[in-house]
């Protein structure tokens, strides 16, 4: 690929990545964690297809069924929990200045 | 743009995430934020599946299915005191997955030039990160010691050790036939993370966990480039970017740089310093305590890393609504660094039913904490400690704190007489306003609303 036009999509993402987390509000630090840490097991793609390719050798099924087996567990739980967290921020009185 | 329907799928999931951390920016929205990176990963994993070039479905479906069945009891079942030690491990599932891609993708085609070099970050990375996030989950569940273990040289080894595995992913990078130097360059990345963590405490984890949610994310990014995938680079970097920003946040709060956190060995040098004199303070009872608090009008509370281990967030939040309904003004400072991982203590408190905007950060707080009539201090030492403003020899001096002292009456419960995590006595317990309450937080807690309440029936 045009590893030019990669490095440019890279750095525009980290810039967007800073901006927005830089808004992020210390009460949820905690569950914005979690979320990005979620968000990183995207490396469940990559698994999928080194494991789903024909005629695979078997040192990349065996590693391809690992690391889809560990990706999805932290997607499943890191998303999971987060939402979890989230459910408990309440605001009691919205009212209350 | 390859055939099929996938790449527009990849396209609406990078989306997705974006706005997902957009949204994750206030409380009210952030639920829509975890709905939508949901729906992205989701879509992304469909459209991985629809590929072409997937054919073999049996082992995957089993292996999302193994996954899934051991990430929800890991979410579901985790009490929320240990939410550092899940982040820690799931981050260490991550990087694998990650770094066994790198891996196979290596032996299947031995790629060159700047695939290779991508591959060698994504290995590296993903290798260092797994052994790490299992030590910080070691060190968090306490099944390590938390104490930072060090010795003499350390330093120069890790160094020493980072040095010879980049000198390998070169060598690699130039002849990547040279199968040899992988599993040398593989135990090199998995050994150096393991020593990465041993020298850092308890209280620099949320540092650290930051860091490494940040390389996890690299990893990922690195893999985007490797396997040609656009989606992986954006996803990658959000997280890279974010775990960056978080980590800094957290050094900025204790006044010390990257570098002294990694390999400064913090607490080391001070376990000494301690034994001197034992110096008189004074102490107070659950009901002179009680009566105290009774009578202010604002009372601030500060949580640390003793309230978790206690397990005193529930009686804190009774405490809270006792007085409360006595007309008190009950409001907690909150610490960027109190705790074991940013926004510990707001988790916490938020999952005891407090509401979200009694939680007040600590440059908000300081300016108030002079006109507030009682600081109680549950499970904090060095984030109130105010010789990190007035004694330039300390070991935390310059690190910003919560300025307790200034409140006209000070209680912190606490143990015994120990140091904190630092090792440093506290000028705090000795000051003529202050108040010593002995005993578990959680026990010397539910003590306090039984005076209250009770004062309040008679």
């Amino acid at each position: 690929m045009n590893y030019e036009f990669g490095l440019y999509v890279f750095m525009l993402a980290a810039f967007l990545g800073f901006e927005l987390i830089r808004r992020v509000s210390p009460l949820l630090h905690t569950p914005l964690m979690s979320l990005t840490n979620a968000i990183a097991s995207i490396s469940v793609v990559g698994a999928i297809l080194i494991s789903g390719e024909d005629h695979a050798s078997t040192l990349s099924r065996v590693l391809g069924f690992i690391a889809v087996v560990s990706a999805t567990t932290n997607l499943v739980s890191g998303y999971l929990i987060t939402d979890r967290m989230l459910k408990m921020f309440k605001k009691r009185e919205p009212h209350k200045k | 743009m390859s055939s099929g329907i996938y790449p527009w799928l990849y396209l609406v999931a990078a989306a997705l995430f974006i706005l997902a951390l957009k949204w994750m920016s206030a409380p009210a929205t952030a639920r829509r934020g975890v709905i939508s990176g949901e729906v992205g990963m989701l879509l992304a994993v469909v459209g991985t599946l629809l590929r072409h070039e997937v054919v073999n479905y049996e082992w995957i479906v089993i292996a999302l299915l193994i996954g899934t069945a051991i990430g929800i009891p890991l979410a579901v079942l985790m009490p929320m005191t240990h939410v550092p030690q899940r982040t820690a491990i799931s981050q260490a599932c991550g990087a694998l997955a990650s770094a066994l891609i790198g891996t196979a993708e290596y032996y299947r085609r031995f790629p060159h030039g700047f695939t290779m070099v991508a591959l060698s970050i994504e290995i590296l990375l993903g290798f260092l990160t797994f052994t790490a996030s299992l030590m910080a989950f070691g060190k968090l569940h306490e099944l390590l010691p938390s104490r930072p273990i060090t010795y003499k040289g350390q330093n120069f080894v890790n160094l020493g050790l980072f040095a010879l595995a980049a000198g390998l992913a070169v060598a690699l990078v130039i002849n990547p036939e040279n199968t040899v130097l992988f599993p040398i360059f593989v135990g090199l990345a998995l050994t150096f993370g393991v020593l990465l963590i041993i020298p850092i405490g308890g209280a620099d984890m949320p540092t650290v966990i930051a860091l490494l949610n940040s390389y996890a994310g690299l990893s990922a990014s690195a893999m985007g480039f490797a396997l040609d995938n656009k989606l992986l680079i954006i996803a990658g970097a959000l997280d890279g970017s974010s775990g960056l920003i978080l980590s800094i946040i957290m050094c900025r709060a204790m006044n010390r740089s990257f570098t002294n956190v990694l390999f400064g060995a913090f607490g080391q040098l001070q376990t000494s310093a301690g034994g001197g004199e034992a110096r008189p303070v004074r102490s107070a009872s659950p009901e002179e305590a009680a009566s105290i608090l009774e009578d202010a009008r604002s009372v601030v509370i500060i949580p640390g890393y003793g309230m978790a281990v206690a397990q005193a967030q529930h009686k804190i939040r009774e405490l809270h609504d006792v007085l409360t309904k006595r007309g008190v003004d009950v409001r907690f400072a909150i610490h960027p660094v109190a705790g074991r991982m940013p926004g510990h203590m707001n988790v916490l408190l938020a999952e005891a039913d407090v509401p979200y905007d009694k939680l007040v950060e600590m440059d908000d707080i300081n300016s108030e904490l002079g006109m507030t009539d009682v600081a109680l201090i549950v499970g904090a030492n060095d984030i109130v400690n105010p010789a990190a403003k007035n004694d330039p020899g300390s070991p935390i001096a310059g690190m910003p704190i919560l300025d307790a002292y200034k409140a006209r009456t000070v209680m912190i419960i606490k143990r015994g007489m120990s140091a904190g995590f630092a090792g440093i006595d506290n000028e705090l317990y000795y000051m003529p306003n202050t108040l010593m309450l002995f005993g578990d937080a959680k026990s010397f807690v539910s003590s306090l609303v039984k005076e209250i309440a009770a004062s309040v029936a008679a």
